[in-house]
């Protein structure tokens, strides 16, 4: 079904992106990023409310082509020119905004653009597959029969993780992916993430829960304003990571927590 | 055996208790009503839209229920059924083609010249037609996605355009009569299926449906997912079958079945089996329901929109040549008139959204006895074409207002 080439080696370099910048018109969204990305990694992503993530990895995806940069896989210099070229080079993405066709099934959502059999669509094997991977996912989907309209946000969710499950790609990259979901649901979604990098490969994880990124994250890159802002690992402070978000050690978050603590001093 | 096995680990499309599966014949029609409740309509308003034009057209003028008289629609239907189909494609995609008329009208011009001025055999004729057809259809395709212009400016220039080519080659003669006893023609007023054949055909799909079913059922079990009990298969097979071969029965009374209504099933089939068991099929619902989720999932939208462009156009051409066989005659007025909207009209009324993303392929066939109904009737009440169009308009109305109202009950369903 795809033309993956043979499974990188646990800690080998599978993405490396050099000087990557995307414009909008007069917005620059991106400029000069750098990212690694290695087999049994988590690269959690973090950066403020239009920082560029979503655009990064829309990059990746192969959905927006870079103004400028390279991007370099498993190797070898690549041009990510259609979500296809992506997809079959082993790059799965779950979107922000889950990119679902609502008209159809849960079973044609999860296979779309990879069904079993094109010319005689083998239907009873696609849905033991849905159902497969749904329960690994530990999803609560009642019916994979009813189009994705009749679905509540977390089970959209599900869906979209559990296809870019589907073609056991090399990295895959998780935008947001548990904005929509309740509490048992994130930590299979955490608890999932760890295990597609014990099975080695590359996960990108955005995520604006702190708790969440430095639980599973190996390093953890901070964007601001479409830059790279420095590199982080999970013992980072949350303290740290928010100056580095925010861009000062100075800002509403860390004044709001000394305000807290002298309060709590006061008291005592 | 299989009782067991379902005791001992749940199905697994079963494990969720919350659900409600309803079984057998009384479950099926549970979730058919819900299915209409939220606005997921199907066949419905076609079916009961064409019982009621029956009763009114029959008690209006008894004639309209003879069986000749159904044979003709039929004969009638074949031409404008084709270009609908074409429209469904289209349709399915969210965009339209207005120059479906003048597409039909320029083919119908096309065979004329070449087979009956030129002397061109009548198969290379209709192979250059097809070609000329699949060339417009791409040439909107390319219009589309290369210049994003919508698909509705780009075919309204297409139907003027194809439209003056029509008159151009026709020349100031303005028509050419086809040979009566040629076989095109025969095709299309005389060629009837024997009776044998029109009841195999007749039995057909209610034995697929069952072979279908048992099919399914055991290659559902084997995978350890609920089967749906076969009494419903039957019920279905059975309807099917007893409401086939009544038809055909009936219209055994006068000419019988023709074979260009015949083809026009044939092709009906076709798209059905190519839409909803192929990929391709998958993918223009996908492309219409959201061309942008469909790119993120691989899907090649601009090949798959061209596919449906390309289709159209070849259905379009295909029903000129049926028009100038049924018709004996390639004439400037071809594919002119209602024809456009007719063809439009048939595909939303059998239940294919203007909208994008839904519908099928039978619904040109439904919606087309429908349109062919109402204009037959209309004629034998002999009203003049001013009124037969002011109500054809008014159908067509009618049938855009329940698809505007079932999407919003859909949407307010959670199943938009
Ligand atoms: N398709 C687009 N057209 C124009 N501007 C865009 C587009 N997508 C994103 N942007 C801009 O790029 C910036 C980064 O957006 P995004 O990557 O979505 O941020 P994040 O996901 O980090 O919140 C924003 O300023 C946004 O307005
Ligand atoms: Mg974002």
């Amino acid at each position: 079904m795809t033309t993956q080439s043979n499974t990188p080696s646990k800690g080998e370099l599978i993405l490396r992106l050099h000087g990557i910048g995307k414009q909008f018109g007069a917005v620059t969204a991106l400029e000069d990023i750098e990212l690694d990305v290695h087999a049994g990694e988590v690269v959690a992503l973090v950066g403020d409310n239009g920082a560029g993530k979503s655009t990064l990895v829309k990059v990746l995806a192969g959905v927006h082509q870079p103004t400028s940069g390279s991007i370099e896989y498993l190797g070898k210099p690549v041009s990510l020119d259609t979500p296809k070229k992506a997809l079959e080079m082993g790059i799965a993405t779950v979107f922000q905004d889950l990119a679902l066709c609502e008209n159809l099934d849960v079973v044609a959502n999860l296979f779309l653009g990879h069904e079993v059999n094109p010319w005689r669509m083998d239907e009873v094997q696609m849905e033991v597959r849905a159902w497969t991977l749904l329960q690994e996912l530990a999803a609560r989907i009642p019916s994979v029969r009813e189009p994705i309209a009749s679905l509540s946000g977390g089970q959209r969710q599900t869906v979209a993780i559990a296809r870019s499950l589907l073609l056991d790609p090399h990295i895959i990259m998780l935008d947001e992916p548990t904005a929509a979901l309740g509490v048992a649901q994130s930590a299979e979604v955490l608890n999932l993430i760890e295990r597609v990098r014990d099975r080695g490969h590359g996960v990108i994880l955005i995520s604006h829960n702190m708790e969440d990124v430095r639980a599973v994250a190996d390093r953890i890159v901070v964007l601001r304003l479409g830059k790279n802002n420095g590199v982080f690992t999970s013992d980072t402070s949350h303290q740290d990571l928010v100056a580095a978000i925010t861009g000062a050690s100075e800002n509403s978050v860390s004044r709001r927590a000394a305000r807290k603590q002298q309060d709590a001093e006061a008291v005592q | 055996m299989t009782n067991e096995a379902n005791q001992m680990t749940p199905r697994l499309d079963r494990a969720d208790a919350r659900v409600r599966h309803d079984a057998g014949l009384a479950g099926a029609f549970k979730k058919f009503t819900d299915k209409v409740r939220s606005g997921d309509l199907g066949m419905l308003p076609v079916i009961v839209g064409l019982l009621l034009i029956s009763a009114v057209f029959t008690t209006l003028n008894p004639v309209f229920l003879a069986p000749n008289n159904l044979v003709n629609l039929l004969f009638d239907a074949a031409a404008v059924g084709l270009i609908a189909l074409g429209v469904v494609c289209v349709l399915l995609l969210g965009e339209i083609d207005l120059s479906i008329g003048s597409m039909s009208g320029l083919s119908s011009a096309i065979i004329g010249v070449l087979w009956v001025k030129s002397g061109v055999p009548l198969a290379v004729a209709i192979l250059a037609v097809l070609a000329n057809g699949a060339l417009i259809g791409f040439l909107y395709g390319f219009l589309r996605n290369k210049f994003e212009m919508p698909s509705f400016v780009a075919t309204l220039a297409g139907l003027l355009a194809l439209l003056g080519m029509q008159l151009y080659i026709l020349g100031p003669t303005g028509s050419i009569n086809l040979p009566f006893t040629s076989p095109l023609v025969r095709f299309g007023q005389i060629l009837i299926m024997p009776a044998y054949l029109s009841y195999l055909v007749a039995i057909l799909p209610g034995v697929l449906i069952m072979i279908g079913a048992v099919k399914t059922n055991a290659k559902r079990t084997a995978a350890n997912l609920s089967a749906e009990s076969l009494s419903v298969a039957i019920v279905k097979a059975a309807l099917l079958t007893i409401g086939l071969v009544f038809a055909v029965y009936y219209l055994e009374l006068g000419r019988g079945v023709p074979w260009m209504f015949g083809g026009f099933v044939l092709l009906v089939v076709i798209l059905n089996y190519g839409l909803t068991r192929t990929k391709w099929g998958r993918s223009m619902f996908a492309v219409g329901g959201n061309a942008e989720a469909a790119r993120r999932s691989g899907i090649n939208v601009f090949r798959i929109r061209m596919s449906a462009f390309v289709v159209c156009s070849v259905l379009a051409s295909l029903g000129g040549v049926f028009a100038a066989a049924r018709l004996a005659s390639a004439s400037q007025q071809a594919g002119t008139g209602d024809v456009n909207l007719n063809a439009i009209a048939a595909a939303v009324i059998g239940g294919t959204s203007l909208f994008g993303g839904r519908g099928s392929a039978w619904s040109a066939l439904l919606g087309v006895i429908v349109i062919m109904a109402i204009s037959n009737g209309l004629t034998l009440l002999n009203l003049s074409s001013s009124l037969r169009y002011m109500i054809t308009g008014a159908v067509l109305a009618i049938a855009v207002i329940v698809d505007s109202l079932a999407r919003r009950s859909r949407a307010s369903h959670g199943r938009a």
